[in-house]
């Protein structure tokens, strides 16, 4: 469209290889985390998680022959496998760790005493002796093998189903939803009246409180904690969800009134005017009228809070966490295993998913609201 | 009682009273009050829409001078007294304010907090507006939007979590897990090593300082040179005059440290422990949420630019790039400002993000964090309080600003 002739087809290739770059590059954080967390331990901790997809080549750990013996034409054998699966395929073995590729599969080796030892390539063994190996130390293989692609729902099984298992998430998913759902719904009550009455009703000092939620907007929350939670434990809330729900409560108010009085002063004067001449007053006229008109704002709003609260870690930290830990959130807990579980990505990558799992559907699924709460919300 | 339960009931006693409260109000208003009726109907009709609007801000009211303004002053007392053990608190004037500029961890946080203010939304605004710019031309530009968009939803510790990973290091002998380490050991410390790592990052550096060093320039020109015409707000002048100065002498320093480096090649770095890096490591996470946030924005403002001010520009013979930075950006610069003052805001309130990954070690305390540790860890409310309200001061001109603007807006 801006493009002068004949200039049009390079620049559009630029356009589409840079655009690629860059969602790649903003997709990428996220693929890994989602990818590891269908891994199993044991994979995540030898191979990066970009090569889950493709058949990995890795040395396996050494697996030490073992079997029942059969006599068969003089000879001690016994047969097994390396592996489970089946479709592995060793490209190179070796009995000791200082060679571990000497051999290629299907080779026989001699070891000592007479002792021979094979490894097709699909992982079957055949170890074959002239005296009897039962009571002695039977040799190791080291193989080299690919494994094709494996995927596990282990993780989240471990993680959300486990009830004994002190890393789960069941029980802080719970307590973020407890402290979400109020927070978000309460907010919106009480704004959207003070809204209309902002946007439609004429009284001395309008404009002056206007201007002083824009400022509130921006207030940081830091400064609200400690006289906040002293005066929770004053008149007795002390920590717990009710004093969460306020904190979210108070601080989403600003963002709510500025986005749905902007909202419903570009409501058509019309329809309120004929409804006061029709004799409604300003109640009926709001739950009548405002209200079911201002659905997108409220849908709005009613995102933002939703993702405020439940990706909140700092309001959580202060006034709802106490020591004995029952009512832990999701962000916390994650915070937690960062720190006892630093290593263990099958744990962290699973818990931090289940976490972001929610906002990432409401996220796609609301998407168009999100955005039209965001060009309404910053300040022009 | 279980917590769900418990969360039901403030749902309905929330809403429910919320909303018998408006309507009772309302009705003792019409009907009791000052009913319109009898000899005083036109009076009482006047008195009653006097008070409706009080009744409908009430509890909004009440929740934000509550949850937000008597705090505002609260800290400010706070900061200015210390606890007593065993109750009650003295007043020690600026004591606190000292005790804090004496601690070299604050001003480490003050640093890094200026390095935050300028590098996040900074590079937030130039991938929005370069992603808003590029997805608006292309058929698959919704999708492509939607996933640069998409770390908007992800909480600040599930990103941390997210980027931990990228960060992460194994031991040389072992194959890397994280895609940053994989990437650098595949430099080898060749010509395309220095090209990247060296040459390409330097340059970088330079064109940020002389950038910066251009902004001073338009700043302290009208001091040094009276043009007559009004050179206001001297002091703001001159601080972001000495801004620059530090931000110069940080970038040189760095891209000298960076060409006489000698760098480990081969050797897995643990990212979030490299002095002064690390701070760099921890903001990508912040820009790599906040760009979808801008380019929402400035996508919608691209759209708004008018269509004949772009084909008056083909048809003087501008080649894109002209269009683009001589056409479009001059004309989205106020939606620019918007959007570069609300990410600064986020920044100066970055706690999760700090808290999760480093917590504030191997120097990358910011300020909030501080305040944080003041607060619940040393329980130190005097000091706490006294860095809260150097945020609640940093924040202090943005707010002044929006509301000038918003008044503005509103006559």
């Amino acid at each position: 469209m801006n493009n002068v002739v004949g200039q049009k087809s390079g620049l559009t290739w630029a356009v589409h290889i840079s655009m690629a770059v860059l969602v790649a590059l903003w997709l990428f954080p996220t693929l890994g985390l989602f990818v590891s967390s269908f891994r199993t331990a044991d994979q995540i901790a030898t191979s990066g998680w970009w090569s889950a997809l493709s058949t990995q080549e890795r040395q396996a750990p050494a697996i030490r022959v073992s079997g029942d013996e059969v006599e068969v034409e003089g000879r001690f054998v016994i047969e097994g496998r390396l592996f489970a699966v089946t479709d592995a395929a060793v490209s190179a073995w070796g009995t000791s760790s200082v060679r571990p590729k000497e051999y290629a599969p299907g080779d026989v080796a001699d070891l000592d005493d007479g002792v021979t030892l094979s490894v097709a390539e699909d992982g079957a063994y055949v170890l074959s002796s002239p005296e009897t190996t039962q009571g002695t130390r039977l040799p190791r293989i080291f193989a080299t093998a690919a494994t094709p692609p494996e995927f596990t729902l282990e993780n989240y099984r471990a993680i959300l189903f486990e009830p004994s298992n002190t890393d789960g998430m069941s029980k802080a998913f719970f307590n973020t939803l407890t402290v979400t759902i109020p927070a978000t719904i309460i907010p919106i009550v009480v704004a959207a009246f003070a809204a209309y009455a902002l946007a439609w009703m004429d009284f001395p000092g309008r404009a002056l409180l206007i201007a002083a939620i824009v400022g509130l907007l921006v207030v940081p929350l830091q400064l609200a904690l400690i006289p906040l939670l002293k005066l929770h434990n004053e008149i007795g809330i002390g920590k717990g969800y009710l004093g969460t729900w306020l904190a979210h409560t108070g601080f989403g108010l600003p963002l709510a009134i500025y986005l749905l009085r902007n909202y419903m002063v570009g409501l058509p004067r019309d329809i309120i005017e004929c409804a006061k001449v029709d004799g409604a007053s300003d109640f009926q006229i709001f739950t009548r009228i405002i209200l079911p008109l201002s659905f997108p704002a409220l849908a709005s709003f009613a995102i933002f809070q939703f993702l405020w609260t439940w990706n909140d870690l700092l309001v959580s930290l202060v006034f709802l966490i106490d020591s004995s830990g029952e009512t832990t959130v999701m962000t916390k807990q994650i915070v937690e295993l960062l720190g006892t579980r630093g290593g263990n990505w099958e744990i962290l990558a699973t818990a931090a998913f289940i976490s972001i799992a929610v906002p990432l559907l409401v996220f796609f699924a609301m998407q168009k609201y999100l955005v039209r709460g965001l060009l309404a919300g910053s300040v022009k | 009682m279980s917590p769900a339960l418990q969360g039901l009931i403030t749902i309905v006693i929330g809403v429910g009273g919320c909303v018998a409260y408006f309507y009772f109000s309302n009705l003792f208003l019409d009907k009791v009050l000052y009913p319109a009726s009898g000899p005083n109907a036109g009076r009482n009709i006047n008195r009653a829409n006097m008070i409706r609007p009080w009744l409908f801000l009430a509890p909004a009211l009440i929740a934000l001078s509550v949850y937000l303004a008597y705090p505002v002053v609260e800290t400010l007392r706070l900061s200015l007294t210390q606890r007593v053990p065993g109750g009650g608190y003295v007043w020690v004037g600026f004591d606190n304010y000292a005790k804090m500029s004496g601690e070299p961890k604050f001003w480490e946080a003050l640093r890094n907090n200026m390095l935050w203010l300028i590098v996040v939304p900074a590079l937030s605004t130039a991938f929005g507006l370069l992603a808003a710019q590029l997805s608006d031309r292309i058929r698959w530009g919704n999708l492509a939007k939607s996933l640069i968009f998409m770390p908007m939803a992800i909480s600040f510790v599930g990103a941390a979590v997210i980027w931990k990973l990228v960060y992460d290091t194994r031991p040389a002998d072992q194959e890397q897990i994280g895609i940053m380490n994989a990437v650098w050991l595949a430099f080898e410390g060749g010509p395309l090593s220095v090209l990247f790592l060296k040459i390409v990052p330097v340059l970088g550096l330079l064109g940020f300082a002389f950038a910066v060093g251009l902004m001073a320039w338009v700043l302290i020109r009208p001091l040094v040179r009276p043009s007559g015409a009004a050179a206001g707000l001297v002091p703001l002048r001159i601080l972001g005059a000495a801004v620059a100065v530090w931000l110069i002498w940080v970038a040189l320093r760095a891209a000298f440290g960076l060409i006489g480096a000698d760098l480990p090649y081969g050797v897995p770095q643990t990212w979030l422990t490299i002095p002064f890096w690390n701070s760099f490591f921890l903001m990508i996470v912040l820009v790599w949420i906040q760009t979808g946030f801008a380019m929402v924005i400035l996508s919608a403002a691209l759209r708004g630019v008018p269509e004949d001010t772009i084909e008056a520009a083909i048809v003087d013979g501008a080649n894109p790039f002209q269009i683009f930075f001589k056409i479009k950006v001059p004309q989205i610069m106020g939606t620019i400002v918007v959007v570069w003052t609300t990410i600064t805001i986020v920044v100066l309130k970055v706690f999760d993000i700090v808290f999760a990954m480093s917590n504030g070690q191997w120097e990358t305390q910011v300020l909030a964090n501080y305040m944080y540790d003041k607060l619940f860890r040393a329980n130190d409310w005097g000091v706490g309080s006294a860095a809260a309200m150097v945020i609640m001061l940093l924040v202090t001109p943005i707010l002044i600003w929006n509301v000038y603007n918003a008044r503005k807006e509103m006559r």
